[in-house]
């Protein structure tokens, strides 16, 4: 049996231990908010929290998270109560097709936590392991400044 | 009003939240899993198919050709291609057998456990030696020899693109099972009635039979036009057969080497110019690769036709192009359709000319491009919203390119910089809509319903793939009929709900389908004025309005058709008159460097302007700028799937490298208006055209910076190591 927390709520899997995190999640925890793109650590589709770190889950065997916490993009804002970087998202154009977006939003907002800065280039640089093919990033940078300055607001 | 606004994207709040469903996330009592076995050889004969012993088949089904209903064809354009192959294999990773299990992973492992064996046949793989042609076009205007002799100078140039994988984020996938009689087909695809039309021949079964829903879809850019046919074919066998519903989810590589990518080309040019630099000829040929199978390669082909002359004027032109057969997996549709390829090839010969005229591009450029009343090389004349030299102008003063040039010419005759920079130019049109007569034959239908509680509802088939559709439509709809977009939901394409609007291609969303659900909201308001005495102005109000209008029944539909603007006349035995009924316009600026030691390029700063006729949401109009546009940046510097055997030996996300954040340049985009007066509030085409510019603006740039003129895209280090040796 692993124990692990899932967004700040204490979990249980007893499944195969070298099962991959994205599909416990998906599969047992029932949170499809994260996305498989390439199952190799290539697109970053699948990133979530890990100790307030950004992982891979596609990479990561559940085993390996007994004890951990974990956070999805399930453990941001609801639809009807976006978080300030979803809304950042929303108006500033940063998800398109949106399968990417989980992954992006996991990142920006570790960067974002950590005391990462919000210009351009730190942004750049922090979500260059997140493949988006539709926005061009330009967007989805903006997002996350504009997030960023709303907060400091 | 809304059009003009930029509204928050409808299906933002559920995508931001991990919400939204796309096909692997929706949970469906009972499902297996499907997979494929694909042949190994690129040209073959089945000799036997194997099961190997001491599997545990009896907890599979297995599904080959002999189990299909029907016809084995995934009919589009030609009845060619088989949904599996029988007897012969004519390209590698062409599907052969369909196994199913409870489980994903045994589901994959009983495929590799399928033994096939082929008697090997001889592939064809260079598109310049197939015997095999699927179409060929000519358009002729003028007297080519007439100008020829009459030119000051004749340039010949050959150029050659590469193919180029869609790479959307979310793979293929489809699920299928039957409910009370009807076959239920639902994925990530961008035409639902593309994939019942292929259905209704592999099922013997009519529409009222299956019906095809799409899932939230994670990108297509082309690539889930018509691939998801043959999918949806699989599933739909397999969850027949088993009993259940069956999903089949690609893989990365999986989907990389399978499915459809964008035609390799080959362009060539003779051009005759007077010496001050006007166009009297253009001689061009093109050939494009059709891979193993017709699928779209005709219309593929049709578009890079049309395009192959330029934004510009010339009086004696001839196009003669054709798409040929190789034994690679079938080529298809990508972003732009065949006309970034003859697009490259036009714009690039610019520099060409430019070198052996003494004159540079840029004035070349502005002495021949299309303006008000320019008739093109299939004899349209252009009678509006033509913004070729303003998106030229805009972008040549806000890039500043003229000093750029000068300054970049500085910066690389100091042998001491670390890098040589260079700006390059492009201006492109692209047609919106159908080729030809296209949306004549396509008769479209949209419209909108009005239920009689008061809601509002868009009715198409046009899908939402991350480009904004269903808010645009919302706001179109609501400007024509003078009420809030928040009073319009759009409904999911679902062929038993929604009518046949057409595919979700050709950047004909917005302007002709858009047209359409435009009208059908002016009938609605007609209705409301006629019948109710006005348009409902409150919430109250029109739940009112809806209980007159609908006298009882659940709602009302008004529904339109696809009508052909009485001024446009195609002839497509001739291949002339109006391609298109209204074209977009492109003009870019790259502006890059390239480090000395390892050839590497950066992109410093693009600028781009693009007229649309009228953005409808200029962010998410600008969002399809960008994003277009990065693809392209991506096709002319990184992307090059490599084939060996016939197959692309990069099939993974780690070695076909797309852009990331830091390969993706600043962009500055400037939206121009030049209304067309049939489009939705002047809108025309907006989906494609950022993709044909980048290219040909990179290698004008990478010349700028080098001093040589490289033809074949990508312009990845190696190959500007090999032309600077
Ligand atoms: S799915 Fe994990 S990195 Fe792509
Ligand atoms: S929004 Fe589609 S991949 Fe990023």
């Amino acid at each position: 049996m692993i124990m692990l927390t899932v967004n700040g709520r204490k979990r249980s899997f007893d499944g195969a231990p070298f099962k991959r995190l994205i599909d416990a999640l998906r599969e047992d925890f029932k949170l499809t908010g994260t996305k498989e793109g390439c199952g190799e650590g290539e697109c970053g589709a699948c990133t979530v929290l890990l100790d307030d770190e950004p992982v891979n889950s596609c990479l990561i065997a559940i085993c390996q998270v007994e004890g951990r916490a974990v956070e999805t993009v399930e453990s941001l804002g609801a639809p009807e109560k976006l978080s300030r970087l979803q809304a950042g998202f929303l108006a500033c154009g940063g998800a398109q097709c949106g399968i990417c977006t989980p992954g992006m939003l996991m990142t920006a907002h570790a960067h974002l936590k950590s005391g990462g800065k919000a210009d351009d280039r730190s942004v750049r640089a922090a979500i260059s392991g997140n493949l988006c093919r539709c926005t061009g990033y330009q967007d989805i940078v903006k997002s996350v400044i504009a997030a960023a300055k709303g907060r400091r607001k | 009003m809304s059009v003009g606004k930029n509204e928050p994207r409808r299906d933002g709040p559920a995508k931001l939240t991990g919400r939204a469903l796309y096909l692997d996330d929706l949970d469906i009592p009972g499902c297996w899993h499907g997979a494929t076995v694909r042949s190994s050889v690129p040209h073959g004969r089945i000799k036997s198919i194997g099961f190997e012993p001491g599997f545990p088949w009896d907890e599979c089904v297995v599904v080959t050709a002999q189990d299909i209903p029907g016809k084995n064809v995934v009919a589009l354009i030609e009845p060619d291609q088989p949904l599996l192959a029988d007897g012969i294999v004519r390209h590698r990773e062409e599907a052969v057998v369909l196994v199913a299990h409870a489980d994903r992973a045994t589901a994959y492992e009983a495929a590799k456990r399928v033994k096939i064996e082929y008697e090997p046949l001889p592939p064809v793989f260079d598109m310049e030696r197939s015997d095999k042609t699927f179409k060929s076009f000519l358009i002729q205007r003028g007297d080519l020899d007439a100008g020829f002799a009459a030119a000051d100078v004749v340039v010949e140039g050959e150029y050659r693109t590469p193919s180029q994988e869609q790479a959307y984020i979310e793979n293929n996938a489809v699920a299928a099972y039957e409910e009370n009689g009807v076959l239920i087909v639902t994925g990530s695809l961008q035409c639902p009635y593309y994939v019942l039309k292929a259905l209704k021949h592999i099922f013997n079964r009519d529409e009222s039979g299956i019906r095809v829903v799409q899932t939230v879809t994670g990108g297509g850019f082309g690539g889930k036009e018509e691939y998801p046919s043959m999918i949806a074919g699989h599933a739909a066998l397999l969850a027949l057969k088993a009993g259940r519903p069956v999903k089949i989810v690609y893989d990365r590589h999986e989907d990389m080497a399978a499915t459809t990518k964008r035609h390799p080309s080959i362009v060539r040019h003779r051009t005759g110019l007077t010496k001050d630099g006007r166009l009297v000829a253009q001689d061009i040929e093109v050939v494009m690769d059709g891979g193993a199978y017709a699928t779209l390669s005709a219309v593929v082909l049709s578009r890079g036709t049309l395009h192959a002359a330029g934004a510009y004027e010339c009086p004696n032109v001839r196009v003669r192009s054709k798409v040929v057969m190789t034994h690679t997996p079938p080529n298809g549709a990508f972003r732009g359709f065949g006309a970034p390829q003859t697009l490259f090839a036009v714009e690039l010969h610019w520099e060409k000319i430019a070198a052996a005229l003494g004159i540079d591009s840029l004035t070349l450029r502005r002495r021949n491009i299309f303006k008000l009343g320019s008739t093109t090389a299939t004899g349209q004349r252009l009678l509006e919203s033509v913004g070729a030299s303003e998106c030229l102008e805009k972008t040549v003063k806000r890039s500043k390119y003229a000093s750029k040039r000068r300054e970049y010419d500085r910066w690389n005759k100091n042998k001491a910089n670390p890098s040589w920079r260079g700006i390059g130019l492009a201006v492109c049109h692209h047609g919106a809509g159908f080729t030809g007569s296209g949306e004549v034959y396509l008769a479209s239908r949209a419209g909108v319903a009005l239920t009689r509680n008061g809601e509002l509802i868009v009715l198409a088939a046009s899908t939402e793939i991350g480009q904004g559709t269903n808010t645009m439509f919302a706001q179109v709809a609501a400007d024509a009929l003078g009420a809030p977009a928040a009073w319009f939901s759009v409904e999911t394409p679902d062929t038993h709900k929604v009518p046949d609007s057409g595919p979700t291609v050709a950047s004909r969303t917005c302007m002709v389908v858009g047209g359409l659900v435009s009208r059908a909201a002016r009938e609605l308001k007609r209705a409301f004025q006629t019948e109710y005495g006005r348009v409902p102005k409150t919430a109250a109000d029109l739940k009112k309005a809806a209980a007159a209008l609908c006298a009882g029944a659940p709602a009302r539909r008004f529904e339109v058709q696809y009508e052909k603007p009485p001024e446009v006349a195609w002839d497509d035995a001739a291949y002339r008159g109006d391609a298109y009924g209204v074209y977009s316009y492109a003009a870019i600026t790259v502006d890059l460097e390239i480090d000395k030691l390892t050839y590497e390029t950066r992109v410093r700063r693009v600028t781009t302007a693009q007229d649309i006729g009228k953005a409808i949401n200029p962010l998410l109009a600008e969002g399809q700028i960008i994003g277009g546009s990065t693809q392209g940046l991506g096709w002319a510097l990184l992307e090059e799937p490599i084939f060996k055997d016939g197959v692309m030996v990069n099939s993974q996300l780690t070695n076909y490298v797309i852009p990331t954040s830091l390969d993706a340049p600043p962009f500055d985009v400037i939206l121009v208006e030049k209304p067309y007066s049939r489009g939705p509030f002047g809108a025309k085409g907006v989906g494609e055209l950022p993709m044909d510019v980048p290219g040909p603006a990179v290698a004008a740039a990478v010349l700028h910076a080098t001093g040589r003129l490289i033809p074949t895209l990508p312009h990845t280090p190696e190959r500007i190591a090999e032309a600077l040796k």
